[in-house]
């Protein structure tokens, strides 16, 4: 069967403003998408209010060796919250797309891949944006915390460098977990971390062996960043947290591309 | 109901055989796909010719999904080439011009029918319009409806909406009807036939063999990879063994097996099963031999007959 193919005239490519068009379309449904999942939404939004609630707000009065308990925690819940959309969002909603084989339906279109991370990785800034709102909202209210204007932009602003940075660890658990287990294996690596990292409680009140385990975790370096805004932050030079940030994220998407390529290889 | 088969099949004959002087629009060449010590496809050829429906049948593992995950680009061969529209299926040029309704267990379930159209719609520059993807894929009344609250016939039209959205050229369809009902079955086969009279491809996978004789211009058997036989569903049925001629005779076993064309004999009681290929003559001496001969029916094997026997053979 030595049929030669011809060379067929494709469709003209795509212009700028529709490839804006399929960005902005992906990432509203993916976002109405995680909206209504109410097993993911609620979870995600209410687990963070309900311990900021319970640990925050109740110790308002608090104020130990210099901390404002309500005001660091918000720092810790607003990391605690937009760590767990990423991570759930991203890591266990793609896994269970690309288990279903949901994914090969997209990738079989002429879909561009780089609007579905886009809308996956916006996905998870916006979930962690709304729960920072609803923390602060919180703790303004009836936490008794102030808050100046640039203390908030600079809140969002850190909100934001987390979500695409825990994005990252997102797609590479994606990649790694299989779908059924992918919730558990997420709590499993999230939990211990954010409670390790002072997330729940001031990192100064964990014991001296757990301190210093601390460093070698992406969510220490993210509530460093993120309580440095109200003055909490350790010692250690604020650049050294945007390193590790920043490594970490580089360490995950660098991952993540091997393992990719390896199971296209394989595939 | 004969008569009407038998109508659509020399129509497709002379169809298929006017197609078949035309340029292929998709093709495997030589293709091997190994997965670890495992043969997918082993050396297959494959051409799809613009405005044929070609139904690809196989038992499960014959490398059926394979060859058209290959065709979308999705895997790459072990060797061999794997082109459409002239280029590599992974272009984005090439998809704008496909269309793929894949088997899946899941798709997103919180977003409306309405929705994951409008999403897929966004994806091509000239996209069908909405109400022409509706009526294709007959999703009248559910646009509004969550994924998550449609029956599974539901579902699979939604799937097929999704893969018209691009009026593409080319449409591969993997086992597009399971878990419909008879009726959602009968409106996507004409809706596969109104595809093809408009010029478009179409490659079906499919475990009804029923629905690859009803659709395809031409059948691919394949089993374990490699493919056994090709044609016609007229061809495939023929390449079988022959015809079954059924009656009641006293005519022994032992005796029949020794006429002219005689396969095989099943006797039970007084009925017997014969098959032959050269029927004619078998009949004409079973009759002669046995004047009270009665109840003769002769049959061409279904289709089915004719692909287990073709899959077994090897």
């Amino acid at each position: 069967m030595s049929i030669p193919s011809i060379a067929y005239p494709g469709p003209q490519s795509l212009g700028i403003g529709h490839i804006v068009e399929i960005f902005g379309k992906e990432t509203k449904y993916e976002f109405l998408k995680l909206l209504r999942n109410r097993s993911f939404s609620l979870a995600v939004i209410a687990f963070p209010i309900m311990f900021y609630l319970l640990f925050g707000v109740t110790n308002r009065g608090a104020n130990s060796s210099g901390i404002h308990m309500a005001r660091y925690l918000l720092g810790g819940y607003a990391c605690f919250g937009l760590v767990g959309a990423a991570l759930f969002g991203i890591g266990v909603g793609l896994a269970g797309e690309r288990a279903a084989g949901w994914l090969e339906v997209k990738r079989a279109s002429p879909m561009p891949p780089a609007a579905y991370l886009f809308a996956k990785c916006m996905g998870a800034i916006v979930f962690g944006l709304i729960i920072v709102t609803a923390l602060t909202v919180l703790a303004v209210t009836v936490g008794g915390v102030s808050l100046t204007a640039g203390e908030l932009v600079k809140m969002f602003g850190i909100s934001i460098v987390g979500s695409i940075s825990f994005a990252s660890m997102g797609f590479l658990l994606a990649l790694l977990v299989p779908a059924n287990a992918a919730p558990g294996i997420v709590n499993l690596i999230y939990l211990p971390m954010s409670f390790m990292s002072g997330l729940w409680m001031p990192i100064q009140y964990l014991p001296h062996w757990l301190q210093r385990i601390a460093p070698a975790l992406p969510t220490y370096h993210l509530a460093q960043l993120m309580l440095h805004i109200f003055g909490y932050a350790n010692q250690s030079s604020l650049a050294s947290h945007w390193f590790g940030l920043a490594g970490f994220t580089m360490v995950m998407l660098g991952t993540s591309w091997l393992v990719f390529n390896r199971a296209q290889q394989n595939a | 109901m004969l008569a009407t088969t038998l109508i659509r099949e020399s129509e497709t004959e002379t169809d298929y055989s006017a197609k078949e002087t035309q340029q292929a629009i998709a093709t495997l060449t030589g293709v091997t796909k190994r997965y670890g010590a495992t043969v997918a496809l082993d050396g297959l050829n494959l051409a799809l010719r613009p405005g044929e429906v070609v139904a690809l049948l196989g038992p499960n593992g014959a490398g059926k999904s394979t060859a058209v995950r290959l065709l979308l680009g999705l895997i790459a061969p072990t060797s061999g080439i794997a082109r459409v529209f002239g280029g590599d299926p992974q272009t984005p040029t090439t998809r704008l011009r496909v269309g793929a309704m894949l088997q899946v267990a899941r798709i997103p379930e919180t977003l409306r029918v309405r929705e994951h159209l409008d999403l897929f719609r966004s994806y091509y520059p000239h996209p069908l319009p909405m109400a022409e993807i509706v009526r294709i894929a007959q999703l009248e009344g559910i646009e509004d409806r969550m994924f998550s609250a449609l029956s599974g016939g539901q579902k699979q039209r939604v799937l097929f909406g999704l893969a018209m959205c691009g009026d593409p050229d080319l449409v591969f369809l993997d086992e597009p009807t399971v878990g419909m009902d008879i009726e959602a079955r009968r409106g996507l086969w004409q809706q596969i036939r109104t595809l093809a009279n408009r010029g478009k491809t179409v490659l079906l996978t499919t475990h009804y063999l029923e629905e690859a004789d009803a659709l395809a211009h031409r059948i691919i058997v394949i089993n374990k990879g490699k493919i056994v036989s090709e044609g016609t569903p007229a061809e495939i049925k023929n390449a079988s063994a022959g015809r079954k001629i059924r009656c009641r005779t006293r005519l022994t076993a032992e005796l029949l097996d020794t006429l002219p064309g005689v396969v095989s004999v099943e006797r039970s009681g007084e009925d017997v099963v014969v098959m032959s290929d050269r029927v004619e003559e078998t009949v004409r001496e079973m009759l002669r031999r046995d004047e009270m001969l009665s109840d003769l029916e002769i049959a061409r094997p279904a289709l089915e007959d004719a692909f287990l026997a073709l899959t077994t053979k090897r």
